[in-house]
């Protein structure tokens, strides 16, 4: 989400004051993003090695291949430097 | 109406009490000791219900004050100098978090060299921390707005924390004759406090999130919209406190400039002198004026550009040195405020009183005659004038 996306001050609660537990879930995190992994799914063997190593758990198993979850993949590129396929290039963000 | 001798110190304390306060915490420190023994008296001799926390450090004193005024609890601290520099992270956390919280401050120079005696260097030295700030004249001005300043901190438009300004020494230890409001006319006037949110265990909130550049800066915008409903909020409750108590408060008051050609603008104690002086030149036929501003921050611009309106010069008296600035901050803030104003007074800063150095009625009446003088050259002959300075 571009930060014009969020809500503008008057809509934000007074202090950042969270006043529902829980809502970490709401905060994606995906958008610290820089570089995007993008995943070649001829190359991929679903190995999982990249699902092991992701320290966001943003890798989710499929049945033939893994799909990154973007809401919450940081992009610290871990998964590419894993993958024994190089079967994930990482992409810079649109600007 | 009890007319009562206390100094200013004990003035504010009193007015503490009568406030119903829920929680102090305070470390002592000349010139507002005398505040915090006072309260700690009244607490020892059951005169009243708060809890008192003794903290080794102002820094853990406002923190007290912080943790406590989000349980919903009315909170009063004081503080100097050293102390309020000591509280300096602190000050921008209450103000982040949209506190209600009141603090006297007496006003007191800082090191170094040491020295305990008035000047407005320690406020002056915090002024951007998101604080409201109101500066006094006298023992009764530090009583009245001490029961003020809990009703606009708390105010739903408002939420944050006030500081009552009051001249260290000058102001906090000289005694003088302060009318005093009875106990439940202060107590009705002030109320309890009805929090918006507080901690419960019941009900769990966070405070203090991390918000990083996506957020951050709309809760910075957050806090100028709270002080821009400051002005209202203040008129509105210093009426409340005429109909209560029958004296009248507001953002600045104004002597002699119905039709003043020259006049000074300051801050505290130093405005009662002025105005003695400009009452003995007036006499004379010269016409002067005096500006004392109550509320420095949020700086009043609106009031400040109509009350200099007419007038052509102004010496502005800044009790403290920004350092590497041209003028000192009050004079720098009036500066802004009129540079949109089209053939706008002439203006020239006063450095006058650091570490407690006296001003004198002789001193002030020099200044009228140099702002007299601009006022009919229209030249500023020197634009910081540091004041009794030795060469």
């Amino acid at each position: 989400m571009s930060s014009d996306e969020k809500p503008g001050w008057k809509k934000l609660p007074m202090a950042a004051t969270i006043a529902e537990p829980g809502s970490s879930l709401k905060y994606k995190t995906g958008d610290w993003r820089a570089f995007r992994p993008v995943v070649d799914e001829a190359k991929c063997v679903n190995c999982l090695l990249c699902w092991i190593y992701c320290p966001d758990s943003a890798i989710a198993r499929r049945e033939k291949t893994i799909a990154v979850n973007y809401d919450y993949c940081k992009g610290c590129g871990i998964c590419a430097h894993e993958c024994p396929k190089q079967a994930i290039k990482m992409e810079e963000e649109q600007k | 109406m009890t007319v009562m001798g206390m100094t200013g110190d004990e003035a504010v304390a009193h007015a503490a009490k009568q406030s119903k306060v829920d929680i102090v915490a305070a470390y002592p420190i000349t010139p507002q000791t005398i505040i915090v023994e006072r309260f700690s008296k009244y607490v020892a001799d059951g005169e009243v219900q708060t809890g008192y926390v003794c903290v080794e450090s102002e820094h853990s004193a406002l923190s007290a004050c912080i943790g406590s005024s989000l349980t919903g609890a009315r909170v009063f601290t004081a503080t100097s100098s050293q102390g309020l520099a000591l509280m300096h992270e602190m000050l921008y956390i209450a103000s982040g978090l949209r506190l209600p919280i009141v603090m006297g401050v007496a006003n007191r120079a800082l090191s170094a060299p040491i020295n305990i005696h008035g000047d407005h260097s320690d406020m002056m030295g915090s002024r951007d921390c998101g604080w409201i700030q109101i500066y006094v004249e006298n023992a009764q001005e530090a009583y009245d707005w001490t029961i003020q300043a809990f009703k606009i901190a708390e105010d739903y438009e408002v939420q944050l924390p006030v500081s009552v300004n009051l001249d260290g020494f000058i102001i906090t230890h000289c005694v003088e004759g302060v009318d005093v409001a009875e106990d439940d006319v202060v107590a009705k006037f002030v109320q309890t406090r009805k929090p918006l949110f507080k901690l419960d265990p019941q009900k769990p909130v966070t405070v203090g999130a991390l918000c990083f550049t996506d957020y951050y800066y709309e809760f910075k915008r957050q806090q100028v919209d709270a002080l821009s409903h400051v002005n209202a909020v203040l008129n509105r409750i210093a009426k409340e406190y005429k109909d209560a108590t029958g004296r009248s408060y507001g953002i600045l008051d104004a002597y002699g400039m119905e039709d003043a050609e020259a006049a000074v603008l300051c801050l505290g104690s130093t405005a009662g002198t002025a105005r003695e002086v400009a009452r003995k030149l007036r006499a004379q036929g010269k016409k002067v004026g005096v500006v004392k501003i109550w509320l420095y921050r949020p700086f009043p611009v609106d009031e400040i550009k109509a009350v200099l309106k007419n007038v052509k010069a102004v010496a502005v008296l800044d009790r403290a040195i920004s350092f590497g600035a041209q003028y000192g901050a009050l004079c720098s803030d009036v500066v802004s405020a009129l540079h949109t104003v089209d053939n706008g007074p002439r203006i020239f800063n006063v450095i006058f009183g650091l570490g407690g150095r006296d001003i004198k009625p002789s001193d002030i009446e020099l200044i009228f005659n140099q702002a007299l003088e601009t006022a009919r050259s229209g030249v500023v002959k020197e634009e910081t004038v540091f004041l009794g300075v030795r060469e």
